[in-house]
């Protein structure tokens, strides 16, 4: 059933565009994150809607890659670290003790912030997901796939007469883009960006912004910035983190050119971070 | 012992030169110390050096010659049919008469030697000279023969000479060395720079000792190698598959008559580190994988020390073990379910071996596993990967060149062990493809040929530095090459 | 774009991704893969647990030792020599196994005793009981005359029995011990004469025969004599070595050689180092055989490797900026070597070199190459008396055949165990203690 009804927003996300009035796709209530006993974040309430981008953004060490890490559950990893308050995707929480977190993880996608394909060959790092979550059928339906998730990442034409080559042969944007493109061959709802472009030049960095202005029309995308140009570019909603606290959160055009925090009016104009 | 006494001088010296030297330096700036170069110890350390280090190598290079100079000319002062030219054996055997006369004779009073220097001429029956050489514990088998006595006779006074000639050419060594650093005592002598150099050239020295052992290594082996390779062919030894070096007394003509194949060894040698690694891959394996990417710190730092007791227990405790509990307990089973199991079988050989490296296999694999970068695993688990889907397609590949250097390391520890395969594994050199049977190993034989009273220059005895260097060369291979596949490998991820 | 979504999303038709009877068969396999990596654990802890309980069941009835008491009358007419004198020499000869023999007779209350009876009383006590009694006699010349309580050694058969390894309800004919005997050993215990008492034979005695008079002693000073040696030779040239490596030496071909050879000479099996001793220092040198100082320059060469390779450690650890802070105000380099360096490594240092000595405590081949496997009765007085080592000892009582002896093997493993846990908890104190966080 649920698959029926990814695929129903799917096809119907084109249309909405931007969703306005639509039910958020994740919801965050009084999230606390501890690593130990220090506390990183304090009370965060976010919704990201559905099929846009949403940016966090704030000056490093502010909780927003950590928050990040939540919606996947990736924090999971680190074993003194304690999350409270409720997450949830589309009206489920994913912090359940039902939920699986391995079907959490194919359902939201993550792309990190150095490029880490695995040392294998570029069809082997994307036919990783699907092949261990068992959406193969058979050998054409897998180099379907391929195909397919490369295309999306517009990676296709660049390597496709060789992909039984080395991932790690690739540039570092062709390699972000390959870690993109690997992410989507596991028909994600939501991709989770941990400031995907700080390790690229700026011509890889636009290649990816690009994409993920492409990528906006089917999936809902979080990502996490350093770069408030890049956020400005991309996203259509943008959260400030400020240590630990979620300051502001609006659309983008306000946030940057309105906001109504003083922290967030410093910020933005590079008077700290 | 005149070499000792000739340090121990040198080291009085020495510390009379320190002395001399701060006292100098003093006097030659009056008093002044700011003046000097250097700190004052380094004006003795200056002169103590100058003091003793051409003694000192005029000494160590004397000690080192001495004994194959003295050996040459009493071996070619000897009678033609005596020295054996031709016959090492017999060689071997006379010199050593010669030396225990030569031991024999410092220790006789002055008419006792004047009856041996009598006998040496013919005027006293050598009968006599043998009963006064055995009451000073000179043991010798027959009556000795004349151009022995003289031989010894001449051995001792070579030595003696020799003890005084270095005494006296170290002291004038000393004095000279002293005199010249006295005179270079100045105010603006670089005193420290000079010790600093000596030093350093210590420290270089120093460092080479560890390419000196692997040169001794190869020439002292080699070089014995060449020798039995000389009696036995090359060939018989490398493809022979029969071991027999029958053991026949020392010097006798037909020595070389055993066989000396080395395939049976070879193949108990990698039978036995064929077991010994199965069943030390996997367990230390799985175990590195639990103990690096399951287990909590605590769990953690309760087994890992643990583990590192079993590697830290010597092989010859797990040799004991083999042979009295193991061993008997495996033919004890085999024996309730109808299996014809050899105390020392292979199995029983190689899975104590085994015992010993899982935790030498546990502990390189847990380093080559967290070498493996998080975001690797990062990136699987964020595609939704289960942990054992992540080690097994992401890390475990990723980790595999560090693995196999790992494991080649473990073989070449295998191959090399000694103790657990000489108290468990059999003697005889069986050529067989069933673990329930004994074989034996390289290092057994290497063991059994040369403990035992054996002519050292008998193919028996020479065969051993043959099965050492084979040993040698082979787990050098290993590691060489294990060791270059795992530093490519760490660079790889650095 | 919808296309390629629609392939995406049919990878998912016939299987959904949410799957669970997938789910659960990947969890079952990871539940499967985290049971192989615990029970690997498990097995290697597992042979560690019955290693040692193989070692410690058998081994620890070696520290207890049957002694008997006997009252010795020592008559002075049996330290006579032919003169009537007492003299150092007669004492020396006097039969003091039959003064034993008749001490133990009269204790049992026997009058005149058989052929057979004489054999079978002889057999209870040890054969080394001459040389106990004897040194009573040389230590306190005063008791010659009277009657004293001695506490000898029983014999090995009779040990065994008070031990347990042999059992009474054998048969007569296939027991060491016959009946008549175990009823005066009954009757000793009865009286208090026969007891389990602490072994200190065991670090006192040389090599011997007799399992009952064997000991450790030689093996002991062996040991300490070579570890001596290592101690002497290995650490100041690993020392030097590795402060050359890490603070002087330049980058070429030179210093590549050095560091390949050290990590290769670190994985060279032991026993080739027995060949290169045997070859060198024996045959070339001309030192003697069976000497612990050989053994400790074979065993200094082998340890040499793992010296460098840890003291190399502690010196990388010391931060730059204290090699910095001693140029900085005209220290020479070997000047903060020696005065900063070096002591900031010495904990690193001493850990490594106790490691070392450890490896170099617990080698046993090298030194079988080398002629230390040698039966040695007196003690060595310098490094080139005749001697062997503590596991070369273990090794020679492994190798005979006597019950007594695999008791005394089991005991001198424990006391080789009991020294390497003794020197690793120093090690792993010392790490501890001056582990320092820069």
């Amino acid at each position: 059933m649920e698959q029926i009804a990814t695929s129903a927003t799917a096809e119907t996300a084109p249309m909405s565009g931007v969703a306005n009035g639509e039910a958020p796709k994740v919801t965050a209530r009084d999230v606390c994150v501890f690593y130990g006993a220090k506390q990183a974040l304090f009370d965060v309430n976010l919704d990201v809607p559905r099929n846009s981008v949403t940016a966090l953004i704030g000056p490093s060490g502010c909780g927003k890659s950590t928050f990040l890490r939540c919606l996947n559950r990736m924090n999971d990893t680190i074993p003194i670290c304690r999350v409270t308050g409720k997450i949830e995707l589309d009206e489920q929480d994913i912090y359940d003790r039902d939920l699986d977190v391995v079907e959490l993880r194919a359902r939201v996608g993550m792309v990190f912030q150095k490029p880490n394909p695995f040392p294998k060959s570029i069809f082997d790092n994307i036919a990783y997901g699907p092949r261990i979550h068992g959406l193969v059928r058979d050998k054409t339906h897998l180099e379907e796939i391929v195909e397919t998730s490369l295309e999306k990442a517009g990676l296709w034409k660049e390597v496709k007469d060789r992909v039984h080559e080395p991932g790690t042969g690739l540039s570092g944007g062709q390699q972000q883009r390959l870690c993109i493109a690997r992410a989507i061959a596991t028909t994600p709802d939501v991709i989770l960006m941990d400031e995907p472009c700080s390790a690229l030049d700026p011509i890889a960095t636009a290649k990816v912004e690009e994409l993920i202005h492409e990528l906006r029309q089917n999936y809902t995308i979080v990502i996490v910035t350093h770069s408030m140009q890049q956020a400005r570019r991309v996203s259509q909603k943008t959260a400030f983190f400020h240590i630990g606290y979620l300051v502001e959160v609006g659309d983008t055009e306000q946030i940057f050119e309105n906001p109504q925090d003083k922290r967030t009016q410093d910020y933005i104009m590079g008077r700290f971070g | 012992m005149s070499t000792s006494m000739i340090l121990l001088g040198l080291l009085i010296a020495a510390a009379l030169a320190y002395i001399v030297g701060i006292v100098r330096c003093r006097a030659s700036t009056g008093g002044d110390v700011a003046k000097l170069h250097s700190r004052t110890g380094y004006y003795g350390s200056y002169l103590a050096i100058w003091t003793v280090l051409p003694a000192l190598f005029l000494t160590i290079i004397w000690a080192a010659a001495e004994q194959p100079v003295i050996r040459h000319l009493v071996e070619t002062s000897l009678p033609a049919h005596a020295a054996g030219v031709e016959n090492d054996a017999l060689m071997s055997l006379t010199l050593g008469r010669i030396n225990s006369v030569a031991e024999g004779l410092p220790k006789l009073s002055q008419s006792e030697f004047k009856t041996i220097e009598n006998a040496r001429l013919g005027f006293t029956p050598m009968l006599e000279a043998q009963r006064l050489l055995q009451e000073k514990g000179v043991i010798l088998g027959a009556e000795p023969e004349p151009y022995i006595i003289s031989a010894a006779y001449d051995e001792v006074i070579y030595r003696h000479t020799s003890s005084w000639l270095i005494t006296g050419l170290a002291a004038l060594a000393a004095l000279a060395g002293f005199v010249y650093g006295f005179t270079q005592i100045r105010p603006r002598l670089r005193a420290r720079n000079t010790v600093e150099r000596v030093v350093l050239a210590a420290l270089i020295g120093a460092s080479t000792v560890a390419i000196l052992t692997t040169v001794g290594i190869v020439f002292s082996v080699l070089f014995e190698t060449i020798h039995f390779f000389q009696s036995v062919p090359t060939f018989d030894f490398f493809f022979g598959t029969v071991w027999d070096p029958r053991f026949t007394s020392a010097g006798r003509e037909g020595g070389a008559s055993g066989q000396f194949g080395l395939l049976p060894l070879l193949w108990g040698t990698l039978f036995i580190s064929f077991v010994a690694l199965a069943v030390a891959v996997p367990i230390g394996l799985y175990s590195a994988i639990y103990m690096s990417e399951y287990a909590g710190p605590k769990f953690r730092g309760f087994a890992k020390p643990l583990l590192e007791i079993l590697a830290g227990i010597p092989t010859i405790v797990y040799g004991l073990f083999a042979l009295i509990t193991f061993g008997p307990f495996l033919r004890d089973t085999g024996a309730m379910v109808g299996l014809d199991i050899a105390a020392s079988s292979v199995l029983t050989a190689g899975i104590v071996m085994g015992i010993m490296i899982i935790p030498f296999v546990s502990s390189l694999s847990d380093d080559i596993i967290s070498a493996v970068p998080q975001s690797l695993r990062e990136g699987s688990y964020g595609l939704g990967a289960t942990k054992s889907e992540t080690i097994r397609k992401v890390v475990l590949p990723a980790a595999l060149p560090g693995i196999v250097g790992a494991v080649l390391l473990a073989a070449s520890r295998a191959i090399g062990e000694t103790m657990i395969v000489v108290l468990a594994a059999g003697i005889a050199a069986n050529l067989t493809l069933n673990p329930f049977e004994s074989v034996t190993t390289i290092t057994v034989k290497i063991v059994s040929q040369l403990t035992g009273d054996l002519e050292f220059n008998s193919p028996q005895t020479l065969v051993a530095f043959a099965l050492g260097l084979t040993l040698f060369v082979i787990t050098l291979a290993l590691n060489v090459y294990a060791l270059y596949i795992v530093r490519k490998y760490r660079e790889q991820y650095e | 774009m919808a296309t390629t979504q629609d392939t995406l999303h049919a990878a998912a038709d016939g299987r959904k991704l949410n799957d669970p009877a997938m789910l659960k068969r990947r969890y079952a396999a990871e539940w499967r893969f985290k049971a192989y990596g615990l029970g690997a654990l498990g097995i290697a802890l597992f042979f560690l647990v019955v290693l040692f309980y193989s070692i410690i069941s058998q081994g620890w009835t070696a520290f207890l030792q049957t002694n008997i008491k006997l009252d010795v009358a020592l008559n002075e007419a049996d330290f006579q020599d032919a003169d009537g004198q007492i003299t150092e020499q007669s004492i020396r000869v006097a039969d003091y196994t039959k003064m034993a023999r008749d001490a133990l007779q009269s204790t049992l209350g026997l009058e005149s005793p058989t052929r057979p009876e004489k054999r079978d009383l002889r057999g209870l006590l040890s054969r080394g009981v001459d040389v106990q009694i004897r040194n009573k006699i040389e230590s306190d010349r005063s008791v010659i005359g009277q009657t004293v309580p001695v506490w000898v050694l029983a014999n090995g058969e009779v040990d065994a029995l008070i031990k347990g390894s042999i059992d009474r309800n054998t048969p007569e004919e296939r027991r060491q011990l016959n009946n008549k005997q175990l009823a005066w050993i009954d009757k000793l215990i009865a009286e208090g004469r026969l007891e389990k008492q602490f072994n200190t034979g065991l670090f006192t005695y040389g090599a011997s025969s007799q399992p009952e008079t064997a000991g450790l002693a030689v093996a002991l000073i062996g040991s300490f004599f070579m570890m001596l040696i290592v101690a002497l030779v290995a650490v100041p040239i690993g020392v030097a070595a590795a402060a050359y490596l890490e603070e002087f030496a330049p980058k070429n071909t030179f210093t590549d050689i050095i560091e390949v050879n050290i990590n290769n000479l670190a994985a060279v099996p032991s026993i080739v180092f027995g060949l290169l001793g045997l070859a060198v220092f024996i045959n070339f040198m001309g030192l003697p055989r069976s000497a612990s100082l050989v053994g400790g320059l074979v065993l200094s060469l082998m340890t040499l490797p793992t010296v460098i390779i840890a003291t190399r450690a502690a010196i990388r650890a010391v931060p730059p900026s204290i090699r910095e802070a001693a140029l900085g105000v005209g220290a020479s380099k070997m000047q903060t070597l020696f005065h900063h360096v070096l002591p900031l490594a010495l904990p690193g240092i001493l850990t490594g070199t106790i490691i070392g000595l450890v490896q170099a405590l617990g080698e046993t081949a090298p030194l079988l190459m080398i002629g230390l496997v040698a039966f040695v009765v007196d003690y060595p007085t310098t490094p080139l008396d005749p001697a062997t080592a503590l596991p070369v000892q273990i090794y020679m009582w492994a190798s005979s055949a006597e019950r007594g002896f695999v008791e005394r093997t089991m005991g001198a493993t424990i006391v080789l165990l009991m020294f390497l846990f003794v020197m690793n908890a120093a090690a792993v104190y010392l790490r501890r203690k001056f582990e320092r966080k820069w």
